[in-house]
């Protein structure tokens, strides 16, 4: 078991190692000069020179590189080309506020989807089947944005009850926090909640099928037990991987929705630099970005070795 | 060993709708098995035999009607609820399926497959039960019984596989086993042991046994009645001994003839022309007219023919039966 965690460490590090250099070259194909934009009106030659060589953006294009990845192992990311600042802590800090959006997104997709699936399953062709695949319909085909604007227009402006945007921390005023992360939550996790239903509704039919839920029937076992024990059980295996595909892409930052609810996360943060063409942030966001999503599809397999014995590692 | 009924069933009909219209898969079957006795139902795929007994014990898929008189152990099934035919099954009836691949839950190991139904029906403890499920696996003759049963099905064969699937289906040490072609997907070495594992275990057990089978060889060993189904009805019943001498209907003298005879040097295996008809369009007359030998008058196209006794216990439904001493 510790080999196979060893390993897969391993393979994320070479995974990473790769992203590192697909997003700096990507980045050399941006157009525009992040230096002059960092002086905007500022600019005079000598500065413009200073700032370059600092940024190590006279040097050619492996060194940049090898350099970049040598620091980046030591944890330095660089320093943002707009407030000077370490490119390390711009990013961590916004790490709560994207872990606390993206994880109640998927609560509150699984508290929909879980019941939603496997009941339309249960009852294909049922009225309940025919009104899961509806909502599913809807949240699929709906844009976030707009849910989102129609979301804060009624809870925020006719009723009353919620704030329209911005964010708490979860440590300083958890109340406060809830309620600013509803709305923004639950217009993501709608979409998730949608995918996650028919995903659930297919996967669940599918093992109702297999001869070895005809066999626990034939073992007169209660309804109960059977769907439970038998039927969940296997069904949920897949979902598994579909559930963390989800938080993982949420954990990328949901670009559209944190710059819509004024949520300061890291998809906002990789807008932002975007803009400001704040090369050494927008790397770290990326860089941040893949590492989490690395981080929960090992976490997936790990989990997969404790649900599923036919692949648990020796 | 009474000889007491143990299943019977009567009219036993079966119509599944489909997209296509309704599909009679089984139209008016009557059978029974009595206490340590062996029932085989024999015929070629879709002839109704293996849906005769999955609607019997309520294992019928849900788009299907059940109609008839099933009577376990003397208790009209149609009497229960659902809950009551679900509790009849596991404790007084064990289900043997075809494929042990695909028929033990690969998430949980055997032991707990195994126990689960003395849980339910007994209401053992979780450790009665793992206790119950390594004495089901040694009397099934898995060997190292103690740790096997903690094994995952993927880590045993698929001989052992079988064998723990019937210690599952006989834990409550129920009336009546049902095995489902269990020697189908197995290897011929394997099958030999697993028919007689089954021979054995009724003997000890004196439980009666409904084998569906298309396997005549395998019938002829282990059955001492057997029923042949055609176009989702018997075509002819009998004792084992009756039946395979003298078969009397000619579809039965067919199957007998298609038999592969490992002494003789034949270069060409005998077959019965044509294919079973659709149970989405049972023909009026008798189902197995079209490829019938013998092919009477027009009588047997419009007109069914009633199941009759040809000599003691052994009937058959035809307008011509074969003659004792008629070569086949």
């Amino acid at each position: 078991m510790t080999r196979f965690i060893l390993r897969r460490l391993l393979q994320s590090g070479i995974v990473l190692l790769g992203v590192t250099l697909v997003v700096f070259l990507l980045l050399q194909l941006v157009p525009g000069d992040p230096v002059r934009v960092a002086l905007g009106t500022r600019f005079d030659p000598e500065t413009y020179e200073a700032l370059r060589s600092r940024a190590g953006l006279d040097q050619p294009l492996p060194v940049q590189y090898a350099s970049y990845v040598g620091h980046a192992l030591t944890g330095d990311l660089g320093v943002s080309f707009r407030s000077g600042r370490p490119v390390t802590e711009i990013v961590l800090e916004r790490l709560p506020a994207t872990l606390s959006l993206a994880i109640t997104a998927v609560v509150f997709a699984l508290l929909v989807a879980f019941p939603l699936g496997v009941l339309s399953a249960l009852r294909s062709g049922s009225v309940f089947d025919h009104a899961a695949r509806v909502f599913s319909q809807f949240g699929v085909s709906v844009p976030d944005f707009w849910m989102g604007i129609m979301g804060i227009l009624l809870f925020a402006g006719v009723l009353g009850w919620l704030p329209p945007s911005g964010y708490v921390a979860l440590t300083e005023d958890p109340v406060g926090w809830a309620s600013h992360v509803v709305l923004p939550a639950v217009t993501v996790g709608l979409v998730t909640a949608s995918i996650l239903t028919r995903f659930i509704r297919s996967s669940v039919l599918e093992v109702l099928a297999e001869d070895y839920v005809r066999t626990a029937e034939a073992k007169g076992l209660p309804t109960r037990v059977v769907v439970v024990r038998h039927v969940l059980r296997n069904a949920l295996i897949p979902v598994v991987t579909v559930v963390a595909v989800q938080l993982a892409s949420l954990l990328g930052g949901v670009i559209v929705i944190e710059v819509l609810f004024a949520w300061p996360g890291v998809g906002r943060l990789t807008y932002d630099a975007v803009q400001a063409r704040d090369y050494p942030v927008l790397q770290g966001a990326i860089l941040l970005v893949a590492a989490l999503f690395l981080l929960v599809n090992l976490l997936v397999d790990l989990l997969y070795a404790r649900l599923d014995p036919r692949i648990r590692v020796r | 060993m009474t000889n007491e009924t143990v299943l019977s069933v009567a009219d036993l009909t079966v119509t599944i709708g489909t997209r296509r219209g309704a599909a009679r898969a089984v139209a008016g079957v009557d059978w029974s098995v009595r206490a340590g006795q062996t029932l085989a139902l024999v015929g070629e795929s879709g002839s109704g035999k293996s849906m005769s007994v999955l609607a019997a014990t309520g294992l019928a898929p849900r788009a299907a009607r059940v109609t008839g008189d099933v009577r376990l152990l003397g208790t009209d099934l149609a009497t229960l609820s659902a809950a009551g035919r679900r509790r009849m099954r596991g404790r007084h009836v064990g289900f043997v399926f075809q494929d042990p691949m695909t028929s033990l839950n690969p998430v949980l190991t055997v032991g707990r497959q195994i126990g689960e139904a003395s849980e339910v029906h007994l209401g053992l403890t979780r450790r009665a039960a793992r206790a119950r499920a390594i004495e089901m696996l040694e009397l099934v003759g898995i060997p190292s019984a103690a740790e096997r049963v903690d094994a995952y099905p993927h880590q045993l064969s698929g001989g052992m596989r079988q064998r723990a699937v019937i210690a599952m289906a006989l834990v409550c040490k129920p009336d009546l086993l049902i095995a489902d072609e269990p020697t189908t997907a197995l290897d011929v070495t394997t099958q030999a042991q697993i028919v007689e594992l089954v021979a054995d275990l009724q003997r000890r057990l004196g439980t009666a046994v409904v084998w569906i089978s298309h396997d005549l060889g395998v019938v002829a060993g282990l059955a001492d009645t057997v029923a042949v189904m055609y176009g989702g009805r018997i075509v002819e019943q009998g004792t084992v001994d009756a039946v395979f001498a003298e078969p009397a209907h000619p579809y039965t003298a067919a199957l007998l003839a298609a038999r592969p005879d490992p002494d003789a040097n034949v270069t060409e295996l005998v077959t019965i022309p044509g294919t079973p008809p659709s149970p989405l369009e049972l023909p009026k007359g008798c189902a197995f007219w079209p490829r019938c030998s013998v092919r009477g008058d027009s009588r047997c196209e419009r007109e069914l023919p009633p199941l009759v006794p040809v000599a003691a216990g052994h009937q058959v439904r035809t307008f011509y039966p074969r003659q004792t001493g008629e070569d086949r």
